[in-house]
């Protein structure tokens, strides 16, 4: 080939110039539009591809109970969770983490699942891992990208089983929770109160969640926080002041017997707070904290004593003699009766209404009794007389006044209502027939339809222990002071409290049937109470419901016990209720605490009981 | 003269060689400062400077071989090439980021990649050929014999496969025909079966395109053999049936690459992510960048292939648009000044081998630097002088020391 001509090579490398300008001018063009017309934009993208916002979980309100010991706090642990990721990159990492951190195969279904329904927030994968597996992952940190570690601060329980059901227990909001109206606002993998205590004031005590920043690679690993963007701090939750006495709560669990189930419930007399509430058979929250296992929860749930049931609260019972107490105030209330009157016919051992013969529990007759009296004894014979003076439809509206068909309005957050007759009306509702005025019989020895919470008693006993008005139970104080709202409230003369309390006290004197549980340093008075229930084979559920406080003064303390298939309230229930009133009330006025507290223990230990009123010294 | 211009016979075209190598070893250096570091990419850059050590030494060497001598093993060179190239497809080992690809010879200790030195004969055996025309081609026909030449090589770079490589060949065709004089509507209609590939993927599209083309044709009637026009009409419909079947044939990677190139957005974690991370690094290197070392998309190993084909997208992270107007000012002297040697040139086959490299460098710089930021499909094709990469540091050098040569002439 010859050598183009020099005009001819001059053109053509005038036309690669061009060609080569006009591709670096692309070049540069779209470099220009991309770095400096749009390049904050992408800069925006390449902070979001790096950072990470994590939530800091806040720590939840201290619980401290009325002598301002705690109850509940936090305390640090680890939490393992992933990054969102692809599903197939979900799993391969959950299967490696199996053997570390023992994942069973249906936590991982379960987690996979989880995973697919949020696709956008991290996975939460152990809760609380123990300080072993917290150092094997992060020693494994580069095998695993999109895994990391954060601090949570994790609930702890001082008292145990002591204080499950008050105290209720902590977890992850599930799914159906986070639909509810109630938790408007909450995230996924937030921890709520999910009973009791822990439930009911879970506004209080949650606090805010913060955020921070911290910065990852390409493979999800986080490489460290982010100091260029500031997160915000999580604020904490409230603290919780209880009425509850925290030292009598476990006072109550040790002496509770292991075998039986039941409730204690311990009012303060003064303002309605709740001084002790246990339920038998119970539960350690602290087991529920960072995820119950499957088997202890399946354990729980399909025990046939129901542990994660509140008795004391929700579970039912009739009240039997305790609620004589009831027909008394409420004959004393309307007038029908003067406390020293007796009734026209004396207890022969049975009574005759029409062509009804009612019994008394005692065949051989209680002969001429006064209201105190017959309180004492429990006698059914005077009590059919004063019932049949109240009147069926008075006594049944009298009662529904006084809340016996209604919930005490304590603060958590499941309560039963009582089961009693609003109106006449019942009788026709529930059995379809009108009542004849001999249902007033049954009704005014407690039996009939009547079911009462072990709270509902404890409140009716403690309205008795004041001015005859009665206060809602509250476990947590006031915020601001002021005087309790009062649920209900009796018009009665402090010289017929008086009578109703005298009743009560011959229970617990020389002769009564809570003599044994009498106590040296108070006066307990009460009432106890057997009730078959219904027609299953089975003991008497066994009830006791009383007052307590310093001799000659006004009572302190009401409480009420009912031990499940305790037969016999004298012997099951009130030394129970003793001891826990004795224990609190010790404490309350620094008597140094006694192994030996009821005159039953002291005539078992062989200990001198000069304090026993051995004659009843009226 | 001082030693140095006499070491150098261009000292602008070595000076900005020698910039842009040395600014590549900075960069692999910068790729390799990670959060989390990878012991592959953190020596790296001692790899590259000793190999710019031995490439400008070969580039002394190769810049004083007498032309002539060159001219003389051209075709020699070309044929052991074709040798070399079919070897590789039975003996071909992958390496590094190209693990999955047979790329590459093992000859004891040695690795070093055919295509790289295909290249280099390619761009020689096509001056050759040209040289020895008695003018400028006229006709399609005249066509057949270098595009034959090239397409040889590049038939065998694709099967390895690789694509970036095989557009440099035809860069270095269409460059070396251009320079040997052949009527642009020839290099059109030369063209045109490729732009029927392309479009042949939508049929109303390529319809519309085969339309126009046949107009063209009617238009230029007077000056095309019949049997040209013929065989321009074969050639694009043969392209546009062949498409389909060469896309199914196509390994899943090449298509996914082609697919992002229309929408990166399609799979961002997946075929999308390279594209859309080196993006978003470009980007955020705003006017002045992020700073030398400091990128962090290149940092947290997001940026892929951040040492190799993806060195750009670094440079454009931590220096902004200012380091990469400042490199594409380098490219554009360093092209410009092998034009100028072509230019100056009274040899043709000097002239060629000069626009044969012009050609090369310009379609891997283009196709590279555009991938980064999405202008063209990403492709495995890395960026003379300042990707990693011994072999082809290597090639770059000695084209460079070619050039320096020839353009003497």
């Amino acid at each position: 080939m010859k050598a183009p001509h020099p005009n001819q090579k001059r053109q053509r490398a005038r036309i690669a110039t061009v060609v080569l300008l006009v591709f670096m001018g692309l070049l540069a063009v779209a470099f220009f539009r991309a770095q400096v017309v749009r390049g904050t934009a992408w800069a925006l993208q390449s902070d979001s591809n790096r950072l990470r916002v994590l939530t800091v979980p806040a720590p939840r309100g201290t619980i401290f109970d009325r002598y301002g010991e705690v109850i509940s706090d936090n305390v640090p642990s680890y939490s393992v969770s992933l990054f969102p990721a692809p599903m197939d990159s979900i799993r391969a990492t959950l299967e490696g983490l199996q053997p570390i951190l023992e994942l069973s195969d249906t936590r991982v279904e379960g987690l996979m699942e989880q995973a697919r329904l949020d696709r956008r927030r991290p996975l939460l994968v152990q809760m609380d891992a123990p300080y072993e597996q917290v150092a094997a992952l992060e020693e494994l940190r580069a095998d695993f990208p999109g895994v990391f570690l954060e601090m949570r601060p994790k609930r702890r329980y001082m008292a145990g089983p002591a204080m499950g059901h008050a105290l209720g227990y902590v977890g992850e909001i599930s799914r159906e929770e986070l639909a509810l109206p109630t938790f408007v606002g909450y995230e996924q993998r937030m921890i709520i109160g999910k009973g009791g205590l822990e439930r009911e004031y879970e506004r209080d005590l949650q606090g805010g969640q913060g955020t921070r920043y911290v910065e990852v690679d390409a493979v999800g690993r986080i490489v460290g926080s982010f100091e260029g963007q500031a997160g915000t701090p999580a604020s904490p939750g409230d603290d919780l002041n209880l009425h509850l006495d925290l030292a009598l709560m476990e006072f109550i669990h040790e002496i509770f017997p292991d075998s039986l189930n039941g409730a204690v419930v311990v009012l303060n007399v003064e303002d309605g707070g709740v001084l002790g509430l246990y339920s038998a058979p119970s539960f350690d929250p602290n087991h529920f904290v960072g995820g119950i296992d499957r088997e202890l929860w399946e354990g729980l749930n399909q025990d046939p004593s129901r542990p994660l049931v509140n008795r004391a609260v929700v579970g039912r019972y009739p009240p039997a003699s305790t609620w004589k107490l009831a027909t008394a105030a409420v004959a004393l209330d309307l007038g029908v009766v003067e406390p020293g009157e007796q009734m026209p016919t004396s207890c022969t051992g049975s009574y005759q209404y029409g062509n009804v013969v009612r019994r008394c529990w005692n065949a051989s007759g209680h002969g001429h009794l006064d209201l105190a009296g017959a309180l004492a004894h429990s006698c059914n014979v005077y009590f059919y007389q004063l019932g049949l003076r109240v009147g069926l439809e008075r006594l049944v509206d009298e009662g529904s006044r006084l809340g016996f068909g209604e919930e005490c309005g304590i603060d958590l957050p499941s309560e039963s209502r009582g089961i009693f007759p609003e109106s006449l009306d019942f009788w026709m509702d529930r059995f379809g027939y009108r009542p004849y005025e001999n249902e007033v019989l049954s009704l005014a020895i407690g039996q009939g339809p009547n079911d009462q919470t072990p709270l509902k008693m404890a409140q009716f006993y403690l309205a008795i222990g004041r001015d005859g008005s009665a206060p809602a139970p509250q476990l947590a104080q006031p915020r601001e002071g002021g005087d309790p709202e009062l649920a209900w409230s009796l018009d009665l003369e402090e010289s017929s409290l008086e009578e109703l309390r005298e009743g009560l006290r011959q229970v617990t004197s020389a002769g009564g049937t809570g003599f044994l549980s009498s106590l040296e340093h108070w006066d307990f008075i009460g009432k106890t109470g057997t009730a078959q229930r219904g027609i299953e084979q089975r003991a008497a559920d066994a009830w006791f419901v009383g007052l307590a406080g310093p001799w000659g003064e006004n009572p302190e303390v009401a409480v009420a016990v009912v031990v499940e298939e305790g037969q016999s309230g004298s012997a099951a229930a009130a030394p129970i209720a003793a001891k826990a009133v004795d224990f609190h009330l010790r404490n309350r006025y620094g008597i140094p605490i006694d192994t030996i507290q009821t005159l039953g223990e002291h005539l078992r230990a062989g200990v001198p009981a000069p304090w026993a009123r051995w004659t009843n010294e009226e | 003269m001082t030693w140095l211009e006499r070491w150098a016979r261009d000292p602008v075209l070595v000076g900005v060689a020698l910039l842009l190598s040395v600014f590549g070893v900075a960069m692999i250096y910068s790729a390799g400062v990670l959060t989390v570091p990878n012991p592959v990419t953190e020596g790296a850059w001692r790899r590259q400077l000793l190999w710019l050590a031995v490439s400008i030494g070969v580039f002394t060497g190769v810049s004083r071989i007498r032309p002539g001598w060159i001219e003389w093993v051209s075709i020699p060179a070309y044929l052991s090439a074709v040798v070399l190239l079919a070897a590789t497809l039975v003996v071909g080992v992958g390496a590094g980021t190209a693990e999955g690809v047979g790329r590459w010879i093992q000859i004891g200790g040695i690795r070093f990649q055919p295509s790289e030195f295909a290249k280099i004969a390619g761009i020689l055996g096509l001056a050759r050929l040209l040289a020895a025309r008695d003018g400028a081609p006229q006709s399609l026909k005249e066509l057949i014999a270098p595009s034959l030449l090239i397409a040889v090589p590049l038939v065998l770079v694709v099967l390895q496969p690789d694509l970036g490589t095989a557009l440099a060949f035809v860069g270095i065709l269409f460059a070396g025909l251009f320079w040997a004089g052949t009527p642009a509507l020839l290099l059109l209609l030369l063209a045109s079966p490729g732009l029927a590939l392309i479009l042949s993927f939508d049929t109303r599209v390529w319809s519309a395109y085969f339309v126009a083309l046949a107009i063209f044709l009617y238009l230029f009637r007077y000056r095309l053999y019949l049997t040209e026009s013929f065989a321009v009409v074969v050639g694009n419909l043969v392209a546009g049936t062949v498409a389909l079947p060469l896309w199914s044939s196509m390994a899943e990677y090449q298509r996914n690459r082609l697919l992002v190139f229309l929408d990166p957005s399609m799979d961002p974690r997946g075929a999308g992510w390279n594209l859309i991370q080196s993006q978003v690094a470009i980007g955020s290197g705003g006017f002045l960048g992020k700073g030398f070392t400091e990128g962090t998309q290149k940092r947290l190993d997001f940026l892929p292939e951040q040492h190799t084909d993806f060195i750009f997208s670094v440079v454009g992270e931590e220096l902004g648009f200012l380091g990469v107007f400042v490199a594409l000012a380098l490219f554009s002297i360093l092209l410009l000044r092998v034009v100028r040697g072509a230019e100056r040139s009274g040899d043709p086959f000097a002239g060629l081998v000069l626009f044969g490299i012009f050609g090369a460098w310009l379609v891997h710089i283009f196709v590279n630097v555009g991938m980064t930021i999405g202008l063209v499909p990403i492709t495995g094709i890395p960026l003379p002088f300042l990707s990693y990469g011994g072999t082809f540091l290597l090639t770059c050098w000695t084209l460079t020391a070619l050039a320096v040569r020839l353009a003497e002439e």
